[in-house]
């Protein structure tokens, strides 16, 4: 992928280390809310870093500081060597952004969207054709080359989008929610994109509210939750201290709830979360345990249990597991409802 | 950075003629909408308005002129202000451009349309009986003129687009601020035929001073002055101040908005 590398820069000397993504402290408060606080991120170079939460966690926010169109209220950033706030023009010679908003141009054909931005990153007209069809290829976007963008479905203009973001052949790629919209076949032709460039040296920063798409893209993970991280750590960790599979048993009546989470208790690997107003009981329950298993012992505890339903851990059993409360699912990210408040 | 401003600002610039490639109809406003003006003021008022040393057409073309450009704010307003609420902006902004090439390419992409707009309104003056009684240089002037006003107007109209929340809101705020301005003033009719309050807001008013110089350096009939006051005294001097005024202005505060709501 990196056949058209980035042409050598006056102020490389100003670069700390090649490559990579490295925060201390960073953080954005607007008045008394905190959008972001105290993240601390050593990404290495053709890594993929994670940010996963919910809306509203800052995710948004951390990506906007890092591609230089936020400044952080506290603390630093470097990106591929050079400071976000400083050397906020080298960042971007360097970084790629595809945001939650694709940003393409509707009025202007799919090709002319790509060659724009290439002129805009110095290539000269030929370089960036050239380039622009290559992206058109990779992104399974030819036949459309030619049509207004305006007439795009949802997710190819998610792909344009991503093809936008690769024209200036980024060290550092920032992905906000890169696959939200794209049906399942578009998500993993992506995902296998994402890891070829990866393995050519790109670092990889993208937001995700799946842990799906966390656990297989990220070689690092950074569970955010109202703007603090909650937790760090590989994929594998993570898991270990989430666990496996959750139950969910709804009983009839309310009194029923804390003696049915005594009942299941055994068959759990941490303690259960338990929601009195649903009659529901969310049970983490150890590898090997089957579900005839646990509604057998509510029968003979005599517990009314109306559903018995297994399913895969979602975000919000992360984060009842990590931080012991539910996650108020905040309608914005804080950070958006800031710009707006400013401008 | 090895590529300079005036590129960006150009391919920013080709972008907005682009759009007018895709969407034809976007021009209507600085094309057919001049046009329409100039036949329906010409036909319909100029039988019953008497402009003294000229006909109405000659009288008409100077204020059409000024009026059409005054109005041809809403254009940028509206494509920058789309710009921001589609979230394009953040694109170009995390891209390795100048700041300032965005405002400036679509200031680039305007005049185009401003010049489209002069020669139409020219020419379809011609087409109704306008003629120019000035030699070249004054004429050479007077374009220039329009164009400095152009400028003037554009970032105005960029100043209002970064300023606005959403680009309904441009068509309101423009109307409100340009309506006015170009009608209480010499642009359709004598200032003499107005009552006497009308006469003091339409004398002081700079857009009166603008089309002043225009018809003056047009060689078009000028209709008495009632009051007088030192800008529509010397009304070329006065608008080349005026026009100045308006671009240094426009253009800061195009840039401070743009800066400020950029940053966050």
């Amino acid at each position: 992928m990196h056949t058209t590398s980035a042409p050598p820069h006056a102020d490389d000397a100003a670069r700390s280390s090649v490559g990579g993504v490295t925060t201390t402290g960073l953080g954005k408060r607007f008045g008394e809310l905190w959008a972001l606080r105290d993240l601390n991120l050593a990404v290495p170079q053709g890594t993929v870093l994670g940010l996963l939460g919910h809306n509203g966690a800052g995710k948004t926010t951390a990506i906007r500081i890092l591609t230089t169109l936020s400044q952080p209220t506290e603390g630093t950033g470097t990106v591929a060597g050079f400071d976000v706030v400083r050397d906020a023009a080298a960042v971007r010679e360097h970084i790629g952004v595809a945001s939650q908003q694709a940003t393409v141009d509707g009025l202007m054909s799919a090709q002319l969207n790509l060659t724009t931005i290439g002129r805009l990153h110095g290539l000269s007209k030929s370089a960036a054709t050239r380039r622009a069809d290559d992206l058109l290829v990779q992104l399974d976007l030819t036949d459309f080359a030619t049509a207004l963008v305006r007439t795009y479905s949802g997710g190819m203009r998610r792909r344009l989008d991503l093809a936008a973001s690769l024209m200036g052949t980024p060290e550092v790629l920032f992905l906000d929610e890169p696959t939200t919209g794209l049906d399942p076949l578009s998500r993993t032709h992506l995902w296998d994109m994402l890891s070829e460039l990866v393995r050519g040296g790109t670092t990889v920063i993208l937001t995700t509210q799946y842990l799906e798409e966390a656990d297989r893209m990220a070689d690092d993970i950074v569970v955010l939750d109202h703007g603090r991280t909650v937790a760090h750590g590989t994929p594998q960790d993570l898991k270990s201290r989430i666990g496996d599979d959750r139950l969910d048993v709804k009983v009839a009546s309310a009194d029923d709830v804390a003696r049915a989470a005594n009942v299941v208790a055994p068959f759990a690997d941490r303690a259960p979360a338990l929601d009195p107003e649903r009659h529901v009981i969310t049970v983490p329950i150890k590898p090997g345990v089957r579900v005839v298993q646990v509604v057998r012992a509510l029968d003979d505890a005599g517990i009314d249990a109306i559903d018995v339903t297994r399913r895969e851990v979602t975000l919000d059993d992360v984060f009842v597991t990590l931080t012991g409360a539910k996650p108020v699912d905040d309608a914005d990210e804080a950070g958006r409802q800031g710009q707006e408040r400013k401008s | 950075m090895s590529k300079s401003l005036l590129n960006d600002a150009t391919v920013l610039a080709r972008r907005n003629l682009e759009h007018i490639r895709q969407v034809p109809e976007k021009l209507t406003n600085v094309t057919v909408q001049p046009l329409m003006f100039v036949l329906l003021f010409a036909y319909v008022f100029g039988g019953a308005i008497k402009v003294k040393g000229g006909g109405y057409a000659e009288y008409l073309l100077g204020g059409i002129l000024i009026q059409t450009l005054a109005f041809a704010m809403m254009g940028p307003a509206q494509t920058v202000a789309t710009d921001f609420q589609q979230g394009v902006i953040d694109r170009f902004r995390s891209l390795p451009t100048r700041r300032s090439a965005y405002l400036l390419g679509h200031y680039l992409a305007e005049m185009l349309g401003a010049i489209l707009t002069i020669v139409i309104l020219i020419g379809t003056g011609f087409l109704v009986g306008w003629r120019s009684h000035a030699d070249v240089l004054h004429l050479t002037e007077g374009i220039l003129l329009l164009l400095v006003f152009a400028s003037g107007i554009m970032w105005m109209g960029l100043w209002l687009g970064v300023l606005v929340r959403s680009p309904d809101a441009v068509m309101g705020i423009g109307f409100i601020i340009v309506f006015p301005l170009t009608f209480v003033s010499n642009a359709f009719v004598p200032i003499d035929s107005m009552p006497t309050v009308l006469q003091w807001m339409a004398t002081v008013n700079p857009v009166s001073v603008l089309i002043a110089a225009v018809r003056e350096l047009f060689g078009n009939p000028i209709t008495p002055v009632t009051k007088h006051v030192w800008p529509i005294d010397h009304p070329v001097a006065a608008a080349w101040l005026y026009s100045i005024a308006l671009v240094a202005l426009g253009w800061w505060l195009a840039q401070r908005r743009y800066r400020a709501r950029t940053t966050d």
